[in-house]
């Protein structure tokens, strides 16, 4: 007999029992959720540093964060903590002692120009230059402040701490799909039975000078500053590229019988997820989209549901021109028919890219879409391109009973990872 | 549903000792110092570069190459030979069905170009002029993804053909703990049966050690082995090195009649808070969750030189023997250096080999902590202790 709590392959199913999120929307769940059913950007002209001279000078920044220090490092850090404690509130989980480990999604971390001049000038009167100087510099001066928040590990290391998460806290990188591989990773260990909980984080404040720039210099991003609300056109037949953006998205994940067990909520439940690397190029897909097509098949097999099953598409839609058509190409050779009839939208018209978060982001809003049965629009497609005919939910939101979602995921390197979040129906 | 047996069937490493299996093999059984260290390019800070390579044995492709920084160069390389050694190269099949799992940091900075800015912009308006002049024209877009912690697995996939998953781990010391953990229990678990998992580390390169000496972590004297630095307050010496590993469930593995170097009997990890003695009660914890039965255990140790994690790493191992251990120490870092992201996938690989071979290395150290093995060698505990952060444990048992 098969178990309420256990999938059609016999694996314990994951459940979502509590959410959090920061955008350049607002910080919480209510704030994002009522400025993304109304179609509100979040997009504005960059104040953080001068931008004059730039290509582009805008981006979805988060500038509701507090901090003594503001550097990228803190703000990633303090974003995921904000979303953190947000959804582990709703698991009505203690904030100190998660029962389980920490799997976060988190952007490469760097030392910011600020604070290398600021090591540089610590050794004035030196007669050594560049890096010999800097190093000399570091070894005489105290630069522990500096040093805590530039290793790879910060982040989790904070955030390990905050939270009591339990065992080796985990930071993953799967560039623009990282938040959906945290998410994976902790379905895959709830699978395993190794723990009953976990915490899943994406979050990145990459908007820094340098970041942009190089951004910038890969022409991925859209030049449009003079109409920033309207930069960011997935789908569109104007889209010129991302906009780049910060935020945090985090969600506990339990094993849905111990949930069920201790009276937690039961939000949605992940049902599958789906990669597949990409050998063609380091920032574009191979033209047939059998990467992405691959992803996508195997989140919808690992979920034990058909293709016809899924009924809204939470898609990865960057507004670039690459990205948007290879990911129609491949929801129509997935879908096929069912394409037409299902919804498509990309949170990226508002948002912006959140990069590293944006899979964490976009599950929030997956899950609150299944809990609210509103599908949020897309925004900026007035000018929809012909050769991605897809029911966008242009402008306005929609209400819809959605039982399944796909949420895509696609990043630089190849990668690709997709997840599939469906409703949740109480034990039958 | 009880866990699946996970067998080692490639290593693939590329250091300071050299390139390939046969010559670690020989280098770490001969013992004595180090065959390459450049004590004069970083000084005083000593650093085990790479000898001469010829990257396109495996990256045949010059634009390839381009497109890639050394530490990407020296991870495709070793994963190459990986693959090679377990057989899965060039088998597209295969090499559809395998994950890749990488440990990695971040690539080289262009510190000339920093240098420059530093020299020429003042304080005063720098992020005005860098934003208008400087780096617009000074980045180039390929360092850029050069740079990024997943463009290892980006560049593996594009050359090797891996192709099933890829994710990277990041955490220095850390990241590599969670690959080999990763990979372990995905397979252990049914979740995957093949995978290449592995780091690599350019140590030649002094943005990174601006990165770890901002912590005060490099050892900033003239060459000591891992064991011999705590009396100068500690410290660790770079080491360039790729390695990694072909791991396998034992059914695909005999399905296609590959013998192994080794099984995998646990990976086990954890992070403490560093209070005095915490680390070393982790690593007791750790091992007593081992079950490891009484009598002679070598120990592959990823001991950095760093103060005070080494010596309490040391006690952990040397209260082994008030349980009926008797230790046989190796820290492969005095050897090698420390290659952070990769230094635990490196020991692994080692542990492998000595394993596959019945020898183990020779003793390397003056202070007679590494001892010679009693016994026979049927298996390894292969540990690792982060800089900063971040225990592991590894068990390996000789496949007979």
């Amino acid at each position: 007999m098969s178990s309420p709590f256990k999938d059609a392959r016999g694996r314990p199913l994951a459940a979502v029992t509590g959410l959090g999120v920061v955008t350049s929307l607002g910080r919480g769940k209510d704030e994002n959720w009522r400025k993304l059913t109304s179609g509100c950007s979040g997009i504005r002209p960059i104040t953080r540093f001068p931008t004059d001279g730039l290509r582009t000078t805008i981006a979805g920044t988060v500038d509701c964060i507090e901090l003594s220090v503001q550097t990228s490092a803190t703000r990633t850090m303090e974003m995921a903590g904000v979303a953190a404690a947000e959804a582990l509130d709703e698991a009505g989980l203690p904030e100190a002692d998660f029962p389980g480990p920490l799997f976060l999604a988190t952007p490469p971390a760097e030392i910011e120009w600020p604070q290398r001049r600021r090591i540089y000038e610590a050794a004035l009167g030196s007669a050594d230059k560049g890096y010999r100087r800097l190093v000399a510099a570091a070894r005489a001066g105290d630069f522990q402040d500096i040093a805590d928040e530039s290793q790879f590990a910060s982040a989790a290391i904070y955030l390990a701490n905050r939270f009591g998460t339990k065992g080796l806290p985990v930071s993953v990188s799967t560039a623009c799909a990282s938040g959906a591989t945290a998410i994976q990773l902790g379905v895959e260990a709830i699978r395993r039975g190794e723990t009953t909980a976990a915490l899943c984080i994406g979050t990145d404040s990459s908007v820094q000078l340098e970041a942009l720039v190089r951004f910038s210099l890969l022409s991925a991003l859209s030049t449009r500053n003079d109409a920033p609300q309207a930069a960011s056109r997935p789908f569109s037949r104007g889209r010129d590229g991302f906009v780049m953006a910060e935020g945090a998205g985090a969600l506990v994940l339990e094993d849905l019988e111990a949930a069920v067990g201790r009276g937690a909520p039961i939000l949605a439940i992940v049902r599958g997820c789906g990669e597949m690397a990409d050998d063609y190029h380091r920032t574009r897909s191979k033209p047939d989209g059998s990467a992405i097509i691959g992803a996508i098949r195997r989140a919808i097999e690992d979920a034990c549901i058909a293709p016809d099953d899924i009924d809204y598409v939470n898609a990865h839609g960057t507004s670039t021109p690459e990205n948007d058509k290879m990911e129609y190409l491949s929801l129509s050779a997935v879908l096929g028919d069912h394409l037409q009839k299902t919804p498509v939208t990309s949170n990226k018209s508002m948002i912006g890219h959140t990069l590293s978060a944006a899979g964490a982001i976009e599950a929030v809003f997956s899950v609150l879409t299944i809990q609210h049965g509103v599908i949020p629009p897309t925004i900026n497609c007035d000018d929809p391109d012909p050769e991605i005919p897809m029911d966008v939910v242009p402008g306005t939101a929609r209400a819809a009973r959605v039982r399944n979602v796909l949420s895509n995921s696609f990043g630089f390197g190849g990668q690709n990872a997709c997840l599939v979040i469906g409703a949740y129906d109480g034990v039958k | 549903m009880k866990p699946r047996d996970v067998w080692i069937t490639g290593v693939g490493l590329l250091s300071s000792l050299g390139e390939g299996n046969a010559i670690h093999e020989r280098q770490m059984g001969a013992g004595g110092a180090p065959i390459r260290l450049d004590e004069t390019s970083y000084a005083p800070y000593p650093v085990h570069p790479l000898g001469d390579v010829d990257f396109s044995l495996q990256i045949p492709k010059k634009s390839d190459q381009r497109q890639m920084e050394l530490w990407q160069r020296i991870g495709v390389y070793a994963s190459g030979l990986a693959l090679a050694d377990s057989g899965l190269a060039h088998d597209p099949d295969l090499l559809g069905k395998t994950n890749l799992v990488v440990a990695a940091g971040s690539g080289e900075r262009d510190t000339a170009v920093d240098a420059k800015i530093l020299e020429s912009v003042g304080s005063a308006g720098e992020t005005e002029l860098l934003a208008k002049e400087v780096l617009p024209t000074a980045l180039r877009p390929t360092l850029f993804l050069a740079q990024l912690s997943n463009l290892l697995a980006g560049n593996i996939s594009i050359v090797h053909n891996v192709t099933a998953s890829s994710r990277t781990f990041m955490g220095e010391e850390m990241a590599g703990f969670s690959a080999i953990e990763n990979a372990y229990r995905r397979i252990a678990a049914g979740q995957g049966d093949v995978f290449l998992v592995g780091g690599a580390l350019n140590a030649a390169r002094e943005d990174l050690l601006l990165g770890y000496e901002l912590g005060k972590n490099l050892w900033p004297h003239p060459y000591l082995p891992v064991w011999s630095r705590k009396v100068d307050g500690g410290g660790f010496i770079p080491g360039s090195a790729g390695a990694f590993l072909v791991l396998e469930s034992r059914e695909h593995a005999e399905a296609r009649s590959r013998k192994p170097y080794a099984r995998i009997r646990d990976v086990l990890t954890d992070c403490c808070q560093r209070r005095p003695g915490d680390a070393t009660r982790t690593f007791e914890t750790l091992f007593s969750k081992l079950n490891v039965s009484e009598g002679p255990l070598a120990v592959m140790s990823g001991a950095s030189g760093v103060e005070p994690v080494t010596s309490e790493e040391l006690g952990f191992l040397q209260g082994l023997e008030d349980k009926g251990h008797q230790v046989a120490i190796r820290a492969h870092g005095t050897r090698l250096g420390h290659s952070v992201e990769a230094h635990f996938p490196a020991g692994v690989g080692l542990a492998a080999l000595a394993l596959a071979s019945g020898q183990f290395f020779a003793p390397s150290d003056e202070n007679w902590v590494e001892s010679p093995l009693e016994g026979e060698l049927s298996r390894v505990l292969v540990t690792g202790a982060g800089h900063w952060r971040g225990e592991g444990l590894a068990l390996l048992e000789r496949v007979e």
